[in-house]
């Protein structure tokens, strides 16, 4: 078995229609960041004595009083002196976004050999031999098909964007070459994630991805907040990962095989719908729900917005956090043969998109805000590639990539303007608090209208990006609720049809809430009076085009990024435009396993789809127009006057206690029974107590005794060698008689 | 004749080994030492008359050896009682564990 897929390897190479294309180089993709990483990596130990936060969004992140005041002590102390800008800054600049647009161009050159080409066998590139032991084999292999190659163009094409932002966002810091090199590192291990060819290449991708999700997250490590944040998105992280690697061994003990070929080669030994298979998926949904902060694993994604901004845009809401998605659109094979754990996916999937979203109706950082968006948006997807719609959920990975990281840019926008300005007049307010902002949009137009369209675009109002994709995503729901496995499927006692009618209800009214809180935050920010101040008014101005530059681009992307993939009803009726194209590029990749999850027909009578697309258009529109004509951005105060909230309000500030109550129920017995049995039981009391210092006791005691015979008295010795020989005598005696 | 003469050489052991085991001074316990010696020469000599002359050659050997030993032994015992004013076994016990 193993010999064959190592066969259909070796001939996936070289008879491959790509084999004489620019995918030749597909190495270069990931390498090319890895250089860059380097080079800024060096540049950073050269001028290692500047190091310190000069955060432009540092002022106030909310977190609690104690981190105020530590910032307003750093933010005085700069205040004294110009900011002194990394004498190799020009330098990173060229080579940090450099290396990704490389990489784009490259990817986008493969792209085009990709596309004449039929893709029923992937283009698979065997860099080395990486792990030969006894029966496993893994190969260092990068595997290019249409599923990789989006992903790897939505990687580099919004990682360039984001890079050349964060030129104009972070090029005052003194970490400068740090931020770059750490950036640089992560787009390598993501690429490597997306295109790895096996599971435990994938896995090292997964874990460099967290890796330098935690280096950036805790970028300004010398405030506490920070370097908490970071290490609670590793450790949350971790017990996602468990999974990861449980399914994989699950696979290789059974399958012999952990290559994606391979896999599928040998898939018939599962038995559909068995609990073997089932275990496998749950196994690997529990590393998806960790990487993509799902139910119960999301808490450390809000927190991660302690890193700087772009870095959230790029990592916590664009790429990194979709991983999980990508994971199961590429083992889409083994989740349709897993009715039941397909039904947990999207089950989860929904009720964090729902639960997520009505936390961001409450929050006042903006980028809190957001960070709960993004949750509630990998909910949708986690919705979609659970019942079996893979493409539906890479699309809405791609569309939420586009429009996410354009808000999250803009946003960083917004804090750029108000930290300079705060900055200006030595203010220490929270440059990211709603409540400190208002009336923006005179100040700065372009964010202004662009954020617009991100908002227009995740809301789901019609013809921008995500209304397309997030249709696409509802209508699967309910398309798969009758008449398909998954419908047919019992999960825990409950019919799939009706868990699927009930997802379908979860994402109606999450896809509400997402209309009410983006327009809330928009209405909040760009809205109403100004409440900056009236000093720090004159100094709110747009920043440089390398900030600007990006965002309009992204805005493009958020617009018009649904026409990738138009529905049916939508080329019915306007024919000339293509239909579905995303769908039939991702075809050879998910194709039969998105077929076994639909059933009989995928599709679902017309007139019930315009129903449906009617139903989510209004409740979107609903939802804005809930946001605009109840809410009263004139009402508001600055943080520092507002009340108290109260009631259920005052809940969904404080994210439903969640943080408490893991607190509470895990954090704090881990550290009781760790303190108490683990370190003063087994480490001090057994290892170090009865094993280490036993032994040594033992053997003193021991050479205590032997001590007491050597008394110095001859007459004794003389009595003991009498003795000894009288009775070895007696002894020669009695073996003679 | 050679059970009297292994009966005297017995019997001059046990007294040798009780007085090794029972007096102090440290130059009774020589001489008593000495006379352990002596016993297993009359033994020897006595057991050549039956098995040749080995044992005869043994009792030189011995004799030697108890000559060096006395020296020897009899310079420690000086030594002690010119550090320590005593010969008494009771007293000395530098070498305790």
């Amino acid at each position: 078995m193993l010999l064959s897929s190592m066969q259909t390897i070796a001939t996936a190479t070289t008879g491959h229609p790509l084999a004489d294309t620019a995918a030749k180089f597909v190495w270069l993709l990931p390498a090319l960041p890895l250089l860059g990483f380097v080079v800024n990596g060096l540049l950073s130990l050269t001028a290692a004595a500047n190091i310190g936060p000069a955060d432009p969004s540092a002022v106030g992140h909310g977190h609690d009083d104690h981190s105020q005041e530590s910032t307003h002590g750093a933010h005085g102390a700069h205040d004294d002196h110009h900011v002194v800008r990394h004498r190799h800054a020009a330098l990173v600049s060229l080579v940090g976004p450099g290396v990704l647009a490389a990489s784009f161009v490259l990817a986008a050159a493969i792209f085009m050999a990709m596309r004449g080409v039929e893709m029923h066998v992937p283009f698979i590139s065997t860099l080395f031999s990486w792990m030969p032991v006894g029966d496993l084999h893994i190969d260092a292999a990068l595997q290019l098909d249409p599923l990789s190659m989006v992903m790897v163009l939505i990687i580099t094409g919004v990682g360039t964007l984001i890079h050349i932002f964060s030129v104009g966002y972070m090029q005052d810091d003194p970490g400068y070459p740090r931020y770059f090199a750490y950036l640089n590192l992560f787009v390598f291990f993501m690429l490597l994630l997306v295109l790895g060819a096996n599971y435990p290449l994938m896995f090292v991708g997964w874990e460099g991805v967290g890796l330098c999700s935690y280096l950036l997250i805790g970028f300004w490590f010398s405030e506490q907040a920070n370097a908490d944040a970071g290490k609670k998105a590793f450790i949350v992280n971790r017990i996602g990962d468990f999974g990861f690697l449980v399914a994989m061994f699950l696979l290789f003990s059974n399958l012999g095989a952990l290559d994606f070929m391979g896999i599928a080669g040998s898939a018939d030994k599962l038995q559909p719908g068995g609990p073997l298979v089932t275990t496998i998926c749950l196994f690997f949904f529990l590393g998806c729900a960790g990487k993509s902060a799902q139910l119960p694993l999301y808490i450390w994604l809000p927190d991660a917005m302690a890193g700087p901004t772009p870095v959230s845009a790029l990592i916590h809401a664009a790429t990194m956090v979709t991983a999980g998605v990508y994971l199961i659109a590429r083992s889409s094979l083994l989740f349709s043969m897993a009715p039941v754990a397909s039904l947990t996916v999207a089950l989860v999937g929904g009720v964090t998109a729902l639960f997520a979203a009505t936390i961001g109706l409450k929050q006042w950082d903006i980028k809190k805000v957001l960070a709960y968006s993004t949750v509630s948006q990998l909910g949708y997807m986690f919705v979609g590639v659970g019942v079996g719609a893979y493409a539906a959920g890479v699309f809405h990975l791609m569309t939420h990539a586009f429009f996410k990281a354009l808000l999250f840019l803009g946003s960083g926008s917004v804090i750029y303007a108000m930290h300079a300005a705060y900055h200006a007049t030595h203010s220490h307010d929270d440059a990211q608090d709603m409540r400190n902002m208002g009336g923006l949009k005179q100040y700065l137009p372009i964010t202004w209208v662009l954020m617009w369209i991100a908002t227009l675009a995740i809301a789901g109002i019609p013809v921008f990006s995500g209304f397309f994709s997030k249709d696409e995503i509802l209508s699967s729901v309910f398309a798969r609720a009758h008449g398909s496995p998954l419908a047919d499927a019992v999960w825990l006692g409950i019919p799939g049809s009706a868990l699927l009618y009930f997802v379908y209800a979860l994402g109606l009214a999450a896809a509400l809430l997402t209309a009410i809180y983006m327009t809330r935050m928009m209405l909040y920010t760009f809205h109403g009076p100004n409440r900056t101040g009236e000093m720090e008014r004159n100094h709110l101005k747009e920043a440089p085009w390398t900030m600007t530059g990006p965002l309009v681009v992204l805005g493009v992307l958020s617009a018009i990024g649904g026409f990738l993939n138009l529905p049916e009803f939508f080329t019915t009726l306007i024919p000339a435009l293509p239909g579905e194209t995303l769908a039939k590029w991702l075809e050879p990749v998910v194709g039969s396993a998105t077929a076994r999850l639909a059933g009989g027909e995928g599709h679902l009578p017309a007139s019930t789809e315009q129903l449906l697309v009617g139903v989510a258009i209004t409740i979107a529109v609903a939802g804005i127009v809930i946001a605009v004509t109840r809410l009263k951005p004139a009402a508001l105060v600055k943080k520092s006057e507002s009340p108290e909230s109260v009631g259920l309000e005052k809940m969904l500030e404080h994210k439903y206690y969640v943080d408490e109550a893991y607190e509470k129920a895990i954090v704090t017995p881990t550290i009781v029974v760790s303190r108490a049995v683990l370190w003063k039981g087994i480490d001090s009391g057994i290892i170090d107590g009865l094993m280490v210092n036993g032994s040594a006791m033992f053997a003193r005691a021991f050479g205590w005794v032997g001590s007491q015979l050597q008394s110095g008295q001859v007459g004794t010795y003389a009595w003991v060698l009498v003795i000894g020989a009288v009775a070895l005598l007696g002894a020669f005696v009695r073996a003679m008689q | 004749m050679l059970a009297e003469a292994l009966t005297l050489s017995a019997v001059l052991f046990a007294i040798g080994v009780v007085g090794v085991l029972t007096r102090r001074n440290a130059i009774i316990v020589f001489m008593c030492v000495e006379l352990m010696l002596n016993a297993v020469n009359l033994s020897f000599v006595a057991l050549s008359r039956l098995y040749g002359a080995t044992g005869q050659v043994f009792v030189i050997f011995v004799m030697t050896v108890a000559a060096a030993e006395a020296a020897v032994g009899l310079a420690i015992i000086i030594a002690i009682f010119r550090h320590k004013q005593t010969v008494s076994l009771e007293n000395i016990n530098v070498l305790r564990g």
